[in-house]
């Protein structure tokens, strides 16, 4: 049951920003589960299936469910008649998880990428670069739920 | 900056993060199905199948929880009530989703299963009655089935016809 009242021709847009930001919270909960599992387990062949399964979590279900989550966000804002002159604290918080967040989106599947590339050559059980890619992931994924707050309770 | 919330702000946040609960356990169930629909190999599915078990307490929880508190909203809120039509659509898709996604889980479980047990007696060579299982028609209608009402369910929430 989201906003009580507000004018139909926004229904399009926000069911759009809605969708995109379920599939990106979805993908980056997949993402994170197979990065906690690759980091826990020893055997290569396990670590090297579930970095690979998390990167292309991020790149093919996070990153699509970021942008269209984004182009419905400026649909509606623009929709919504606001400026950025005065904009409430809440959309404040949504664009901040939404750019910042965005870009941190991308340096986490650069990280995940190449360290699984790395793992895949190496034949070992251990990268730097996707043991830093899980805690951005998780943090990406708190941020999120973050503004999932923000954007249903709009605090003032 | 004060933040006073009410109890409808927290009901809607819950119920709202449900929704996302449930929506990432199906983004994850879709995930496993791509990620295994070429393979045969039982260690292969016996391996990442385990992770269902996370999507089966995310659709448990979300599920429950925006049914749960989809209810406590109607009630508490002013603007609609519990015998409003989209209201109803939305317990009877909930209904729907509960039993195609019941049906489905049961399907590639089933598969999982099959895949571990082949596994734990060393027979790890690519298994045709695998591959029947895992890409099922059936299971596969009946995912795709469970996907669609869930957008059914986001299109009635967010554009409540007849509200």
């Amino acid at each position: 049951m989201l906003a009580a009242t507000r004018p139909t021709g926004w229904d399009f847009p926000l069911f759009l920003h809605v969708l995109g930001a379920m599939v990106l919270v979805g993908g980056l909960t997949v993402a994170v589960a197979f990065q906690l599992l690759a980091w826990r387990k020893r055997d290569p062949a396990d670590v090297a299936a579930f970095t690979r399964a998390g990167f292309r979590a991020l790149l093919a279900v996070a990153l699509p469910g970021l942008i269209v989550m984004r182009i419905g966000a400026q649909w509606v804002y623009s929709k919504e008649g606001w400026s950025g002159d005065n904009d409430p604290a809440w959309l404040g918080i949504g664009y901040l998880t939404a750019d910042l967040g965005g870009i941190l989106l991308l340096i986490t599947i650069i990280l995940a990428g190449l360290g699984a590339r790395r793992l895949r050559r190496s034949g070992g059980s251990k990268s730097v670069l996707t043991r830093i890619a899980m805690p951005l992931a998780t943090l990406l994924l708190i941020a999120y739920v973050i503004a999932v707050w923000a954007m249903t309770t709009k605090p003032n | 900056m004060p933040v006073a919330l009410t109890l409808h702000d927290w009901l809607l946040f819950l119920h709202v993060l449900s929704a996302f609960a449930l929506v990432s356990a199906e983004v994850l169930f879709t995930f496993l199905l791509v990620t295994l629909w070429k393979t045969d190999v039982p260690a292969d599915i016996a391996r990442v199948s385990g992770t269902a078990f996370l999507g089966n307490i995310l659709v448990g929880v979300g599920s429950v929880g925006v049914l749960i508190f989809g209810i406590l909203l109607a009630f508490e809120a002013d603007s609609y009530a519990i015998w409003d039509g989209w209201i109803i659509a939305a317990i009877v898709l909930w209904l729907v989703f509960a039993e195609v996604g019941r049906r489905a889980g049961k399907a590639y479980d089933a598969a999982g299963a099959r895949a571990r047990a082949l596994v734990a007696e060393g027979r790890n060579e690519p298994n045709p009655e695998l591959g029947v299982m895992f890409r099922s028609p059936t299971a596969l209608w009946l995912h795709v089935s469970s996907m669609a009402v869930v957008v059914l369910l986001l299109l009635d929430m967010i554009f409540k016809p007849g509200a």
